[in-house]
């Protein structure tokens, strides 16, 4: 039974239209959007899962956060010395049984068991039960850089070694994208509009951008975010094809954004998941809530070798107004960080041309676990609202010397405390994604 | 030969190979009971064919596996049946 419409037009989806037009066309002119909600709270985060190298849950992963603990070491999941990169950050500790049943264990991919860690602990976060809730309110919009590799592999290797019909029958679900999506939508007896974004590394905001667009067509819940798990030969090998992995030895050096050493990222394990409710069926519950996604928008990087300039810098524009703020209203950047120079350098510029030079406090907490494709987006807005909620801005670990050219406020040493109402989050991804999510705070 | 398979063997596959919830005891109160009713879907009894084939040596088709054993009990009693008749 789906809750009768409310007349809020398909803002989000016209600001994705409408970018997608700009950017093809090569308007170079700051886009203008209304959202016709100005200040509007609509969609509101009441709980966060974290299952993520800096630890499991949120206070062991807020306390890695403001003290600099690093979740990044030599891969430890399967014996990493015949490859290129041999640092990665891993989720410590976990184990899948105390999450998953027995019966659903072997279905799934190991990250499908932390993706249902995470959302279980969210739900819980939230004080919600799904099932005091109409199945057909809920829903769950996952995203996913990887799939199941590591199942795949497994599976793959059965193929191989004695012959297709010694291939699992879970393998038919266990590997693709959506597979999360589906086995948290059944394990909580969700069945509103479902579905899975795979934009990369941008696909963690895609997910609270789409939540909220879901909130105002009749959704009361969404269970988004993501995470991603892929430290396996397969995982790794298929990673490392882009060339920019960092394959230094130091895991306190081999991914730096912005410095002047930077030589590409680490690949991590994990993510977070946000129950994104709406802020009047959220109210009327009596939940309390980190705070609203006030401002979302996405684009699509023009194709190498193009004159046209790249998209992030539209798209933080759009995300602004998309929230009725400008430049001066946001606290605190949570950057994308790839740690490769071009993209660190392309970011920073954005992000001055936006702000002007140093003109708001930049942080980077994913250099504590590298970069989790899915994951690493759902995780900085979680960071985010925490960081909102006590007041502090996490400190950047890592990165010393800024390179030449940027002229952003990283903050690095030590946190800064000061109230903040407001905090953007960036997000890249291998192929040109580019996603920005404004975040208010409650 | 005749009752070659047993619950035992049943449930050790579901153990290895599908997976199977502690305290759920397959041959005992849920013998009876439908696959679907105890949370098992038609991948899980396509996977149970497909070992038992592996380790018995039994073929049983997809449409069996669906319609031929649908409780712990049945599937036990079909894979029994397949090998006496091949037994013959």
């Amino acid at each position: 039974m789906v809750r009768p419409t409310l007349p809020h037009p398909p803002v989000g989806i016209d600001i994705c239209r409408v970018l997608f037009e700009k950017v093809s066309r090569g308007g170079a002119e700051p886009l203008r959007v209304s959202n016709g909600f100005g200040a509007a709270d609509d969609a509101v985060v009441t709980g966060i899962g974290v299952v993520a190298p800096t630890g499991i849950g949120l206070d062991a992963h807020w306390q890695a956060v403001l003290t600099g603990k690093s979740g990044i070491g030599r891969i430890s999941r399967f014996d990493p010395s015949h490859y290129p990169v041999q640092l990665a950050g891993q989720v410590p500790g976990f184990v899948a049984r105390e999450y998953v049943s027995g019966r659903l264990l072997p279905q799934m991919d190991i990250w499908t068991h932390m993706s249902i860690a995470a959302t279980d602990a969210a739900l819980a976060d939230a004080g919600v039960d799904p099932r005091d809730m109409d199945e057909y309110e809920m829903a769950v919009v996952t995203a996913s850089s990887s799939g199941g590799t590591e199942f795949g592999q497994v599976e793959m290797t059965r193929l191989y070694q004695l012959g297709p019909h010694r291939v699992g029958a879970y393998q038919s679900i266990a590997w693709f994208y959506a597979a999360t999506t589906g086995q948290v939508s059944i394990r909580h007896g969700m069945r509103g509009p479902c579905g899975v974004i795979c934009n990369e590394q941008a696909g963690g905001l895609d997910t609270l951008g789409h939540a909220r667009r879901l909130t105002r067509t009749g959704t009361r819940l969404v269970v988004a975010g993501g995470l991603d798990a892929s430290l396996c030969p397969y995982g790794l090998t298929a990673q490392y094809a882009n060339r920019l992995l960092s394959t230094l030895d130091d895991p306190l050096r081999a991914y730096l954004p912005f410095d002047v050493e930077a030589s590409g990222y680490l690949p991590g394990e994990g993510g977070a998941i946000l129950i994104v409710e709406d802020a009047r069926t959220a109210a009327a519950r009596g939940g309390e809530h980190y705070g609203s996604v006030a401002g979302y928008a996405c684009g699509l990087d023009p194709p190498p070798g193009s004159p046209r300039p790249r998209v992030l810098r539209r798209v933080i524009d759009a995300a602004l107004s998309d929230a009725g703020l400008a430049p001066g209203d946001i606290d605190v950047v949570f950057a994308d960080a790839y740690g490769i120079p071009a993209e660190d350098q392309a970011e920073a510029r954005a992000i001055t041309e936006v702000f002007g030079p140093r003109g708001v406090p930049v942080t980077v907490p994913k250099t504590l676990t590298g970069r989790l494709y899915a994951g690493g987006a759902s995780l900085d807005a979680a960071t985010a609202l925490l960081a909102m909620r006590h007041g502090v801005i996490p400190a950047t670990a890592g990165p010393i010397r800024l390179a030449p050219g940027y002229d952003i406020d990283l903050v690095r040493g030590a946190p800064r405390e000061r109230a903040l109402r407001h905090a953007l989050v960036l997000a890249r991804g291998y192929g040109g994604f580019a996603a920005a999510l404004v975040l208010r705070r409650s | 030969m005749s009752g070659q398979f047993t619950m035992d063997d049943l449930v050790e596959i579901m153990q290895t190979s599908i997976g199977l919830d502690d305290g759920v005891d397959l041959g005992g109160e849920h013998a009876d009971e439908q696959f679907t009713e105890i949370g098992y879907d038609s991948l899980a009894l396509l996977e149970l064919a497909a070992q038992i084939k592996h380790r018995f040596g039994v073929h049983i088709s997809d449409e069996a596996a669906l319609d031929e054993m649908r409780t712990p009990r049945e599937a036990v009693n079909y894979v029994n049946l397949q090998l006496s008749v091949e037994a013959v």
